[in-house]
């Protein structure tokens, strides 16, 4: 978007990155960069290895070929809780709010390798002052706020571990308009004001192209197409495909 | 003896051995809570922890004599080592079956409980192993009810364990990260946490539980014995379920409450004490037709 070249930084790029379960493989070789201060979504239809692609980037899937780096370093090989470590925050599909799990205690134990009492604090301080509502409900067990509150409870939690890089699986997913709305807002608002690098998937490709800077799109496991957002929202081929007509 | 006074004795047996329940349950239910598996072989350690007790109390009651004291620490020791003892197994036998099917892992379990009880058996020959102590008979008398100083510490000393227990799963970043290994791994692991570590972790606690139950039973009981781990593991198994597998404070009640009735079923005339564990077990049946989930377990519901 901008030149700005403190924004120019690639903080991850995947470079011929295949991934499968057991035989069947869900990505064939795809290529992928996220610069530093960017939304970056990834367009495309259930199956098409939206979820896989950010699986493999936290480490949950195996690549079974190509390289992924973030910032210079090989991570491909990691296990999922070192990369977490590094930055990369991933935020799963369906949110995995963990029952039996005060709201505070899901909030304290993401940020379970931040060892720095102090900083932790001041972290959960931060989340309960942008999502009120967390702070209103921080005794209650977790799995028991509505949807919207528990995908600001998924947010939140990813916010407590510090995130360099925040992979998003489908915010909006199951959440009222008014709350994809809300949801999108945020989501905004994280990369605006915290500057905080995004790789967003997402079912609701209109607004996905709304918020991003640049977007992907995959089809059987490969990249079809990629561009500016601008770009791809104008595509009429990408109208037709995902944003359901003209 | 009057009714109220039988009540009352049978009160005090119940919770000493609902204490011992509750400890070798918690192991059972957290064990279970981490990789989802029953783990047959917990009784061992049970047993174990009673041996190593008394070794270590052998070896160092010269210097702090085999009172309570020598105990405590015997106990701690006991603890210790076979903590160790309870993650070393998890990461030899359980380690590479996590990934294996259920039926796998559980014959792995029902494996490593046999190990431990023949080597336990081939080491004392089958024999009793007297537990020598220096505790005393004394206690109090509440009005017609006695109540030994040895129940009364024992008692004490498993509620001072299961008080640290809670504390650590609600108030550390360990504990809590134990419980949210529980629920969800993958998660775990995308927040940073190291699930094998934790794993590693929670076998300590557990398997450290059970050697403090031993220790204190064998110190209490007088005796030692290979096979003494077998029907306490499956009590505690029954516990644990009653409580509802998974749960901590399930464990805790399921414990207390088998522990109570078997103490109060020997009293009910015509059912003698050799039908206590009867008792238990129809006490089991009972809980899983009225509420299979146990009395404080959850269902698998979840709200999206």
């Amino acid at each position: 978007m901008t030149s700005d070249p403190a924004r120019d930084d690639v903080v991850l790029k995947l470079t011929g990155v295949a991934a499968g379960y057991g035989r069947i493989q869900a990505l064939g070789g795809i290529d992928l960069e996220v610069r530093r201060g960017q939304i970056v979504t990834l367009l495309g239809a259930n199956g098409a290895g939206k979820t896989t692609t950010l699986k493999t980037i936290s480490g949950l899937v195996r690549a079974t070929a190509g390289t992924i780096v973030l910032e210079g370093r090989d991570i491909a090989t990691m296990k999922p809780h070192e990369i977490a470590r590094l930055g990369v925050v991933h935020v799963p599909e369906g949110r995995r709010i963990l029952r039996g799990l005060t709201v505070r205690e899901n909030l304290e134990v993401a940020a379970f390798a931040v060892r720095d009492g102090a900083l932790r604090r001041s972290r959960l301080e931060q989340v309960f002052a942008q999502f009120p509502i967390l702070h209103a409900r921080q005794g209650q067990d977790g799995s028991l706020l509505s949807g919207g509150e528990q995908q600001m409870l998924a947010i939140g939690r990813a916010l407590m571990q510090g995130p360099k890089l925040l992979l998003l699986d489908e915010p909006s997913m199951g959440l009222a308009p008014k709350l994809v709305l809300e949801t999108m807002k945020i989501v905004k608002r994280l990369n605006r004001d915290e500057g905080t690098t995004i790789l967003l998937v997402e079912q609701n490709a209109r607004l996905a192209l709304r918020l991003a800077d640049y977007g992907y799109v995959l089809e059987g496991g490969m990249i079809r197409m990629r561009n500016a957002a601008a770009q791809l929202r104008e595509d009429r081929s990408i109208v037709q495909a995902y944003l359901g007509g003209g | 003896m009057s009714l109220s006074v039988i009540i009352a004795h049978q009160l005090v047996n119940g919770l000493v051995l609902g204490s011992f329940y509750a400890l070798v349950a918690l192991g059972y239910t957290m064990i279970f809570g981490v990789i989802k598996l029953l783990n047959f072989a917990h009784g061992d350690l049970y047993m174990v922890g009673g041996f190593v007790g008394f070794l270590a109390l052998s070896a160092i009651s010269g210097v702090v004599g085999s009172g309570w004291g020598g105990i405590f620490l015997a106990m701690l020791l006991s603890m210790i080592g076979v903590g160790c003892l309870g993650v070393l197994i998890e990461r030899i036998a359980y380690h590479p079956m996590l990934h294996a099917p259920r039926l796998s892992i559980l014959i792995t379990a029902l494996a490593v409980s046999l190990v431990l009880q023949n080597a336990v058996l081939a080491l004392t020959g089958g024999q009793y192993t007297a537990f020598h102590t220096d505790l005393g008979f004394g206690g109090i008398h509440l009005g017609p009810i006695f109540i030994s100083y040895n129940q009364m510490v024992l008692v004490a000393t498993a509620a001072g364990l299961m008080v640290a227990l809670e504390f650590f799963v609600t108030h550390t970043q360990y504990g809590r990260a134990m419980r949210a290994v529980a629920i969800d791994h993958d998660m775990c692991r995308l927040m940073g946490i190291d699930v094998s570590a934790i794993i590693g972790v929670t076998f300590f606690v557990g398997t450290a539980l059970a050697a403090a139950a031993g220790t204190m039973a064998g110190a209490y009981y007088g005796s030692l014995w290979y096979f003494m781990g077998f029907l306490i593991g499956l009590k505690a198994f029954t516990a644990a379920v009653i409580g509802g597998i998974g749960s901590i404070p399930g464990a805790m009640l399921g414990g207390l409450i088998l522990g109570l009735l078997e103490s109060f079923g020997t009293q009910i005339p015509g059912i003698g004490s050799a039908w206590k564990d009867v008792f238990a077990f129809a006490v089991l049946i009972l809980v899983l037709v009225l509420k299979p989930t146990g009395l404080l377990g959850k269902s698998e519901q979840e709200r999206m």
